[in-house]
């Protein structure tokens, strides 16, 4: 390792390789209950081309590289678990281009959610992109390679990775590709109308190449927004409320929460629709039409919307949610996970139900939740579980609760999300052969020498 | 004890049926509110029972001190016909549930009583209230807001313990002590719905109006009349004690306020709202908010003057875009003494 780690140096200099201890612990883990493993070395690429003398040197020397956003994934995806080169993009964090009109950004592979934010909240207030409820220091590439979802999932077209307008990567042998409209002319507009090569990147866990660049969609920014929260008294009731209220195109954003914290909220799951718009009366009619969508439910006082007084708006309101991060601290001791479950609507009581079953078993405090992606198209059901590392019990409850809860979710029909590796083997345990097949063929095609995150999506 | 003191022979004789006929949101006829009002006394089912919107108002209109609301409510309950829907009662009922961390401390004299809004400590201060304690918190919260959620059992079950924690926790049993009530809602519960239902209250209540127009007397030579018409908002909870009413027109006219002649002011104050978006009336609830303003504005008040917190909150935003400027009535006091 010696002389890669010189070589390494020579390439991104000496102040962005390191192989110190005290690194090589903070990169062997994240926040979640994945083993740890300690890469060998830790580099900060500066450019395109910084990356692929990295990859073509890892390549040469059948070096593992895990490429590293903001590292919060929380599953272990960015844990190094045969070691090798983590390749931490944070220093790729130039906005290389907002396309007003367009609207789009075109961004570095390191760029975070918070520096895109905060660059279009200054140079252009008209626009914003979709935000994950991570914290901002979360990447655009990391966030697209695992197909997350944000505050604009369910009114602008669902997952992150499907407002990709197009891609640079660099392959595991070494070569940088253009994909989307940026191949072919300047502008990074749109993937279609040529055969769409985006998606070897996307939902691959960082398996198949080394994001350096990402073309997003960008939206109106509209003026104003308020919260509406939707109490219910069963969760029976929320797959029809979804439908009925994705159904009036109101809603810019729908997270149904079912929490046993705090108290108050225990056994009545709620409804957060965020609404925005650019004046009063464009408000007060789009929240009209949600109300009337569910009157009829309303009406029987069962379930009802809950006034929320000004001074506790901005608890909901905003994006990402700030109170999400205090959340995943509820246990103290800093430990966090949560199985997201791509599933479709319906099956919400369903994963409820086996989410609670689940959490009694294992005695472990789980607040679960969904957030609807499209038009209700499906939803990311989330089952998170918050627990204190310094307790080891507490660890062990929680790892089986979650790799119970990933089985339950494949029964339910649905799919477990940015998986850890354990996770993963359940879905392709369910996955047609042929599909796994194709899936080892482009893996071997593109990373002949498996070097790229092993460990993942490894179909046996 | 807990068993609400109302007289159906009372109602059986009366001729004018105030209660419903007064009633702003319940339009009736003299015979039918009579029926209704039989019905209700009977303990029987009516139509008053889902349509009222739980405004208080006809515990002010009922000549007899009949307490037509409470009996209302009470039968609301019994007959589970829920103004507001199930989930947000359940969940306001634990939300706003006493924490039994209440313990004795030492406190001066005299005691404001900020019931479940420490948000308001902010006005606690400057001359009107140098030397005061102030008492906040879930253990010590009236819980009348119930009313508007038809549980009424949840004040019987909370107000006894409520009222003793009070007294022996900041006022040593002594039941002679003051307790200044900033909250027409506290001092609604102790001096009308607790007789009402023959719970003790073991101190002397006070309403922060009257507690206010004695120190404004006191510091009357630091008053500079602020010369403004301002538009007051009659809480609902203040249809509960009818009695304190005048110090509202004794303060402004301290510190030379002109209370603008609204429509909807005194007897026939407007509901802020903000309960009807919980009882799910939206359209009303707009109505009202709209009427409001419209009145404000219309009467040429400059300032909104606000007392209960729930209908600041709830018409703020609406008084600002207005140009009304919205004020608690302890603000508007500050301002007069120039603090
Ligand atoms: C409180 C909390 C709330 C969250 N809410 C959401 C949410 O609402 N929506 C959501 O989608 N997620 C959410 N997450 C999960 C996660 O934090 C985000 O998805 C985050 O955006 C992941 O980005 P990252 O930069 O941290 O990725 P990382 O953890 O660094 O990496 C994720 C994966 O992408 C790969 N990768 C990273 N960078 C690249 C690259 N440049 N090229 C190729 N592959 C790469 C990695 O190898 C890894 O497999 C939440 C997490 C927390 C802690
Ligand atoms: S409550 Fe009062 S006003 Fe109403 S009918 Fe009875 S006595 Fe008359
Ligand atoms: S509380 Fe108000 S709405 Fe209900 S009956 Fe009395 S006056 Fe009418």
């Amino acid at each position: 390792m010696e002389g890669i780690l010189k070589e390494l140096e020579d390439i991104v200099g000496r102040r962005y390789v390191s192989a110190s201890p005290e690194e090589k612990y903070i990169y062997s883990r994240d926040q979640g209950l994945q083993e740890p493993h300690d890469p060998d070395a830790v580099v900060l690429p500066g450019s395109t081309e910084e990356v692929q003398a990295v990859i073509r040197l890892a390549n040469r020397e059948r070096v593992p590289v895990v490429p590293m956003g903001g590292g919060l994934v929380l599953s272990g995806l960015t844990i190094p678990q045969k070691g090798g080169i983590v390749l931490d993009m944070k220093r790729m964090n130039r906005i290389i281009e907002v396309n007003e009109t367009s609207r789009y950004a075109v961004v570095e592979g390191g760029v975070s959610q918070g520096v895109l934010k905060a660059y279009l909240e200054r140079r252009h207030p008209g626009l914003k992109h979709s935000l994950p409820d991570a914290p901002p220091v979360a990447t655009i590439a990391g966030n697209v390679a695992i197909h997350g979802s944000g505050h604009l999932s369910q009114s602008e077209g669902g997952f992150h990775s499907e407002m990709v307008t197009g891609l640079e990567a660099v392959l595991p042998t070494g070569e940088a590709v253009r994909l989307g409209s940026c191949s072919t002319v300047p502008g990074w507009f749109s993937r279609a109308p040529l055969p769409d090569l985006a998606g070897l990147f996307l939902g691959w866990n960082g398996t198949t190449g080394i994001i350096t660049k990402i073309g997003i969609k960008l939206f109106p920014k509209p003026k104003m927004e308020d919260i509406l929260v939707y109490m219910t008294g069963s969760v029976d009731i929320l797959p029809d409320l979804i439908y009925r209220i994705t159904g009036t195109e109101m809603a810019e954003d729908m997270v149904a929460a079912i929490s046993p914290k705090p108290d108050w909220l225990r056994g009545f799951p709620i409804l957060l629709i965020t609404v925005t718009a650019n004046s009063e009366e464009e408000m007060a009619m789009k929240v009209g039409i949600i109300r009337e969508s569910v009157r009829h439910y309303y009406q029987t006082m069962e379930s009802g919307f809950m006034p929320v007084p000004p001074y506790m708006k901005s608890q909901f309101l905003g994006a990402p949610l700030k109170d999400l991060s205090k959340f995943a601290d509820v246990m103290k001791g800093g430990g966090f996970e949560y199985v997201g479950s791509i599933m479709p609507v319906e099956k919400l009581p369903g994963a409820c139900s086996a989410g609670l079953d689940i959490a009694e078993k294992h005695r472990v405090t789980c607040s679960m939740g969904a957030r609807v992606i499209g038009r209700g198209h499906c939803m990311m059901f989330f089952n998170a579980y918050a627990f204190n590392r310094a307790d080891e019990d507490n660890m062990a409850r929680s790892a089986l609760a979650l790799e119970e809860t990933n089985r339950a979710t494949l029964e339910l029909g649905g799919i477990p999300w940015k998986a850890e590796a354990p996770g993963q083997q359940d879905i392709l345990r369910k996955m047609e052969p042929g599909t796994i097949q194709l899936m080892n063929r482009i893996r071997s095609l593109l990373d002949p020498n498996g070097i790229m995150n092993p460990g993942n999506w490894e179909a046996r | 004890m807990e068993i609400l003191n109302f007289k159906p022979e009372l109602c059986a004789a009366c001729a004018t049926v105030d209660c419903l006929m007064k009633c702003q949101y319940i339009d009736i006829d003299l015979e039918h509110a009579r029926e209704e009002s039989l019905r209700i006394s009977r303990g029987e089912d009516s139509e008053v029972l889902r349509k009222c919107v739980t405004c208080y108002a006809c515990e002010e209109y009922c000549p007899f001190g009949n307490h037509p609301f409470y009996r209302i409510v009470d039968l609301q309950e019994q007959l589970d016909l829920l103004p507001a829907p199930r989930p947000l009662a359940e969940s306001q009922v634990r939300m706003m549930a006493p924490r039994g961390t209440i313990s004795k401390k030492p406190v001066s004299f005299p005691l404001v009583d900020l019931c479940a809004f420490p948000m308001l400590k902010g006005g606690i201060r400057g001359s009107l209230f140098s030397g005061v304690s102030v008492i906040d918190g879930m253990d010590i919260f009236c819980n009348l807001m119930f009313l508007h959620f038809a549980r009424s059992s949840v004040i019987r079950e909370r107000l006894p313990q409520i009222t003793k924690s009070i007294s022996s926790c900041y006022l040593e049993e002594d039941a002679t002590r003051e307790v200044i009530c900033y909250h027409d809602e506290c001092y609604g519960t102790y001096t009308s719905w607790a007789p009402a239902y023959g719970v003790d209250v073991p101190f002397r209540p006070v309403h922060l109006f009257q507690y206010l127009h004695e120190r404004l007397l006191h510091l009357k030579d630091k008053i500079k009349p602020l010369n403004l018409t301002v538009a007051y908002q009659r809480p609902c909870s203040a249809r509960l004690i009818p009695e304190m009413e005048h110090y509202v027109d004794d303060i402004f006219s301290l510190i030379g306020v002109k209370r603008a002649e609204r429509r909807y002011d005194r007897g026939s104050a407007l509901c802020c709202g903000g309960v009807m978006e919980a009882q799910q009336r939206f359209e009303l609830a707009a109505e009202n908010q709209e009427k409001n303003i419209a009145d404000m504005k219309q009467c040429g008040a400059t300032h909104a003057v606000f007392n209960c917190p729930f209908c600041f909150y709830t018409l703020m935003g609406k008084t600002m875009k207005e140009g009304i400027t919205p004020v608690l009535m302890v603000d508007l006091c500050h301002m007069a003494l120039g603090e």
